[in-house]
């Protein structure tokens, strides 16, 4: 691909074509920097959202989306290396913790850079208050550090929590198909560690050592809008994973099938709204 | 892929209704059959027709035109029908899994082989009613190089279907024009990615996101649908025409 041809092609039908981006050589500049923090392949990706900037078009929105994920993995990163800090967390489960805590740690590295390379500025880490008492460090999750099976429950809801805030926002990343990419294998990651925490706190229930905080019989998968959780402060990150019809089409008994409700629910995970996540995480950030 | 295939999207025929509606009659008569095939423990074929319990199905589909060869079509359409053909594999191996289970199968790999094969049925179904009259036909499947009687075989296979799905999901995203069908795909590439790590768990506990999978970058593993389907090529008899696909 010659870039050079295609900005001069562009420059017979808009000849301000370089005023519209930034200046040719920022443009160019960011350009490059985009194809290193991406994947090769996806440069002439890149390149439309350089395009996308320079008619005004999305990036601002992909920004902004891009910054709401840095928030959330933020929050996660150092949820996990406090807790490995801070010996909350089982012997047994601490390799599992540190794959979780390096991923994290990972997208928010990732998201900065994608940020600084969209021209952005990425928002600094606010302070967390993980017992979600908004600052007071006395709410509803108070001992959360001390307390392993309290750790596994807000875990689990950052995570379930965290899958429904990345496919909220996949259709506002559709004009950049890198970063809808990068978007999308974020999100799948998070469900992996969704799925590995409830099969911690399965397990934990199976063999007694719960201390009663997993309600019911919890999956690696969400059942209509239960969160397994003794806690009604975590309910909001369910709410809404009951819908069991899909684009008008009720999964239940589906074509003859034997779909159950449960069934139908489990197999379809449900967004959140940006406005909703922030809600859910608001008590945790001071 | 270089054959010549008559153009018809999906390679659906007018006639498809009535079509779906002598395969639902076979499909019944070949399930009744099969239970009583499995019960005197006469072999059952190799073959297993996308979605059907242990039947045994030597016949193509067909809706399926030319004869056993189907045409995923052109471009949301065609990604759809992309899912569709990954999503009948997966019931179909899901289903032929629960019908016996491995020895030594734990109470708790029962119910969750069994709630995934739930959730592939519903994955399955829901594609095939979206897409309607553009639905590709059922696809014939050839699971002869899975034992089904070892642990094994069944989770590695297992594991190999899940991953596989992640990774198609995650490319075929950027493939779509529709923010419904992304929210759509969205909505299911995460429970796939539920069922991979619950399937390498019960392998390896605690393999749920290794980095054969999971980047350094932390970023799941993702494949362009030419590569997933030359993967999954030895499991599938039909013969899967994608050229028309999206590439962008």
């Amino acid at each position: 691909m010659n870039l050079q041809n295609i900005i001069t092609e562009i420059e017979k039908v808009d000849p301000e074509v370089y005023d519209r981006l930034d200046t040719r050589r920022s443009a160019m500049k960011q350009f490059a920097f985009a194809g290193k923090v991406l994947a090769a392949a996806a440069i002439p990706t890149a390149l439309g959202s350089m395009f996308n900037k320079a008619y005004g078009r999305n990036s601002n929105d992909i920004v902004g989306v891009l910054q709401f994920a840095l928030t959330l993995e933020y929050l996660e990163a150092e949820f996990y290396n406090k807790g490995l800090a801070m010996n909350v967390i089982a012997g047994e489960d601490i390799p599992a913790f540190q794959v979780i805590a390096k991923h994290e740690n990972a997208h928010v590295a990732l998201l900065i850079s994608t940020i600084q390379a969209l021209g952005g500025t990425p928002v600094p880490k606010p302070t967390f208050d993980f017992t979600a008492g908004n600052g007071s460090m006395a709410g509803p999750f108070t001992g959360v550090f001390s307390n392993y099976n309290l750790y596994l429950a807000v875990s689990q809801t950052f995570e379930d929590t965290g899958v429904r805030a990345y496919k909220g926002q996949a259709t506002h990343l559709m004009s950049n198909d890198a970063v809808l990419t990068a978007a999308l294998r974020i999100h799948s990651v998070e469900a992996r560690h969704a799925s590995h925490v409830r099969e911690i706190r399965r397990r934990r229930k199976d063999n007694g050592t719960d201390g009663g905080l997993v309600v019911g019989l919890l999956q690696p998968w969400i059942t209509l809008n239960q969160s397994g959780i003794a806690s009604p402060a975590v309910q909001p990150s369910y709410n809404g994973e009951e819908l069991t019809t899909q684009a008008g089409i009720n999964i239940v008994g589906i074509n003859g099938f034997d779909i159950s409700a449960e069934d139908a629910s489990e197999a379809f995970d449900e967004p959140l709204t940006k406005e909703q996540v922030l809600m859910i995480v608001d008590p945790f950030i001071v | 892929m270089s054959e010549k295939i008559n153009s018809t999207e999906g390679g659906v025929e007018p006639s498809i209704l009535e079509n779906a509606q002598v395969s639902r009659r076979k499909f019944f008569n070949y399930a009744g059959l099969s239970a009583a095939v499995m019960v005197a423990g006469t072999a059952c074929q190799k073959d297993y027709r996308g979605g059907i319990p242990t039947a045994p199905f030597a016949q193509n589909d067909p809706k399926n035109k030319p004869e056993n060869t189907v045409n995923l079509g052109k471009g949301d359409i065609g990604i759809l029908n992309y899912a569709y053909a990954l999503e009948q594999l997966e019931a179909a191996f899901y289903i032929k899994v629960v019908s016996s289970f491995y020895s030594g199968a734990s109470a708790k790999e029962q119910e969750y082989l069994t709630d995934i094969r739930d959730h592939e049925i519903a994955h399955r179904e829901f594609f095939k009613n979206v897409l309607g009259d553009k639905a590709i036909g059922n696809l014939l499947v050839d699971f002869s190089s899975i034992n089904f009687n070892d642990r094994g075989s069944v989770l590695g296979t297992a594991k190999a279907f899940e991953d596989l799905g992640v990774s198609a999901y995650n490319g075929a995203g950027q493939l779509l024009q529709s923010p419904d069908y992304l929210l759509f795909a969205g909505k299911i590439v995460s429970v796939e990615a539920r069922h991979a790590a619950t399937i390498r768990d019960l392998i390896s506990y605690g393999s749920f996101a290794d980095s054969d999978v999971v980047n350094e970058q932390g970023l799941d593993v993702v494949r362009t649908p030419q590569e997933v389907l030359a993967i999954a090529d030895k499991f599938i008899v039909t013969k899967i025409i994608a050229n028309n696909l999206p590439t962008s």
